[in-house]
């Protein structure tokens, strides 16, 4: 009488986990690879900033043990290209939920945290090739780096762990706000006092004390000079390293949990 | 029929801050019927729709669709129903056959079967030749379709509509309905939520009412229409200023008060004695020197039942109404 028994429950479980994320990433990237814009337009911000503060006013930056500013410069900016980079999840989120696509993948036998895995699976992958194209222009406009391929991959590395603690963030942020234009906004104003109160552009030894102490202790200026010091060999790695490892770890266990809360409540 | 119910809903209570949604509402589908919920616009369907599908739970109550607890079995439910939102939830910059497939896959089905279920799906929404097209060159009626289609992938034992046809041109209104009644003698359970009366009474086996929150009359289009009574007196006005002065022109004159229709710039007027009632209406108007487009006498339809049962003010009339206190008592009467 009825149509055919529908499709075997099966949503328990790494396994059923794993392929859900593997779809709905698969799904994301498409669109990504549809609106050529989109990738476009995010690979320009960056290297925009890179010959802004290369060729504008990186002649009248001076930084303490650095002869070049470049090789001071790219880290920095590394750094700030994963957070705005990771900020696209608050976007393409936000915009998932309003139009109701999340409501239609949650109305599905899926596991649960296939969703927002697989949404900051796929920006991270957007964001590890605005990374490597970050590189590319660095080398052209002169950026060196003095350590060995083990040290500057690990370097990276922590850069994108660091983008994918981040888009955890912004996931919970696009939970809160819901809207996409507002949390565009959200995501802007959220990053600012972090990307440009840091070690990104210059060192925080010219702040003024107030301001150098909140630098010197947020995350951004953290991984800043854990790059730094994977990829041009400034001090010792390990101790910086270790504190990035830490604020990336410790930014995705709280953001993915509270994120994953208030997405069973949405 | 001896079966279980295949949706009950026993007093759900959902509030958002301080607005209640849904303030104890209780409802019953037989299996292989079509229900009707028909309501104006934040009268609640959408939040029970949600709570139904699992994407919402009730702040107090409880539901179960095939046996299956919606809050404590959800994975359950999840695989037993299909959910066509209020808006269309399909993906524009991917094409529609790549739309399906993904909800297929996500159901569990394989590579080659989700392939197979799109194509047999678009065929029968005759989508078929844009079916590799994006979605971003689809019309409002094609994304909606295509949106069904998502949630048919499954083969769902009960598939859940909210306001399925708003937005629709009449033609493809019409032929969604056809799909529909396709869908009910395959032997789906559907619940539909409409604002259109038209639409329930040529769709439902059973109509359910739900006014801020409240179930307040449930039965088949037939029963609801008895409710109201004999025949309508139905007034147009000409200005839509007069509607007020001719609700106080017309009180008195028939079986029950007049009410006014905004929206259809009229006021209907419940009669028992037909005749007489036209005449003695004709005349009041002629001296207001009220200008009207047409006067007439008609059989009530849903319109009037539903402007009758929601009109501002007017007590409820005894029996009828389902509150939260008085539990099942009106659908068990009509069941009955
Ligand atoms: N997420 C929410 N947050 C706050 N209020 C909400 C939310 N969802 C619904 N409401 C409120 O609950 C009430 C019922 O809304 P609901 O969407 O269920 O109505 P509806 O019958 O579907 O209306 P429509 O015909 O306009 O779709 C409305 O007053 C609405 O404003
Ligand atoms: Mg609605």
């Amino acid at each position: 009488m009825v149509a055919a028994p529908p499709a075997r429950v099966r949503s328990h479980g790494p396994i059923a986990f794993g392929r859900d994320t593997v779809l709905i990433t698969h799904r994301h990237l498409l669109r990504m690879w549809r609106t050529p814009q989109i990738m476009v337009l995010s690979a320009i911000m960056p290297i925009m900033f890179v010959l802004l503060f290369r060729y504008v006013f990186g002649g009248s930056i001076r930084v303490p043990g650095y002869t070049s500013y470049v090789d001071f410069l790219i880290p920095g900016i590394l750094v700030q290209t994963v957070i705005f980079g990771a900020s696209s999840t608050a976007v393409g989120l936000a915009d998932d939920v309003s139009k109701g696509v999340t409501d239609r993948f949650r109305s599905l036998p899926i596991h649960r945290g296939a969703i927002l895995a697989a949404r900051t699976l796929a920006d991270v992958m957007r964001l590890t090739y605005t990374v490597a194209l970050l590189i590319g222009v660095g080398l052209l406009v002169g950026f060196r780096m003095h350590t060995d391929v083990l040290s500057v991959l690990a370097g990276l590395g922590i850069a994108v762990f660091f983008g994918y603690a981040c888009s955890w963030l912004f996931a919970l942020l696009a939970l809160a706000v819901r809207d996409t234009e507002t949390a565009q906004l959200a995501a802007f104003l959220v990053t600012f006092p972090f990307v440009f109160a840091a070690s990104t552009f210059t060192s925080t030894a010219m702040m003024p004390p107030w301001l150098r102490t909140f630098a010197d202790a947020q995350p951004v200026t953290k991984v800043a000079d854990a790059l730094r010091a994977l990829m041009e060999g400034t001090g010792s790695a390990s101790g910086p390293a270790l504190s990035a490892l830490i604020w990336s770890a410790g930014i995705l266990i709280v953001a993915s949990s509270l994120a994953t809360w208030r997405f069973r409540r949405i | 029929m001896s079966d279980p119910p295949i949706i009950t809903a026993e007093a759900l209570v959902k509030s958002f801050g301080s607005t209640v949604a849904l303030a104890g509402v209780d409802l019953e589908v037989e299996r292989g019927t079509v229900l009707g919920l028909l309501g104006r616009n934040g009268a609640g369907k959408t939040t029970l729709v949600r709570i139904l599908s699992t994407l919402l739970a009730p702040d107090v109550g409880h539901a179960r669709i095939a046996g299956a607890d919606v809050v404590r079995d959800a994975q359950t439910v999840r695989s037993r129903i299909g959910l066509a939102g209020q808006f269309a939830a399909v993906d524009e910059t991917l094409t529609g056959r790549e739309n399906l497939e993904l909800v297929g896959r996500l159901y569990g089905l394989g590579r080659r079967e989700a392939r197979a279920r799109a194509g047999e799906v678009l065929d029968r929404l005759t989508l078929a030749t844009a079916a590799d097209r994006l979605v971003l060159t689809y019309s409002g009626g094609m994304r909606r379709r295509l949106d069904l289609g998502a949630s048919l992938i499954g083969r769902p034992l009960v598939l859940i509509m909210d306001e399925p046809t708003t937005g629709l041109d009449p033609g493809t209104r019409i032929e969604l309905w056809k799909f529909i009644d396709e869908l009910v003698r395959e032997g789906t359970t559907l619940l539909l939520t409409t604002q259109y009366l038209e639409e329930a009474d040529r769709l439902a086996d059973r109509i359910a009412v739900i006014e801020r929150g409240r179930m307040i009359a449930t039965g088949s289009p037939s029963e609801l229409k008895q409710r109201v009574g004999g025949d309508v007196l139905e007034v147009r006005s000409a200005n839509f200023g007069d509607l007020d002065r001719l609700v106080t022109l017309l009180s008195g004159l028939g079986s029950g008060p007049p009410v006014a229709d905004v929206r259809g710039q009229r006021v209907t007027l419940p009669v028992s004695d037909r005749v007489s009632t036209l005449f003695a209406a004709a005349r009041r108007i002629e001296e207001s020197s009220i200008e009207i487009d047409d006067l007439s006498l008609r059989r009530p339809s849903l319109d009037d039942v539903f402007l009758a049962l929601t009109s501002p003010g007017r007590p409820a009339e005894s029996g009828t109404p389902t509150s939260p206190r008085n539990g099942h008592s009106a659908y068990e009467r009509v069941v009955a």
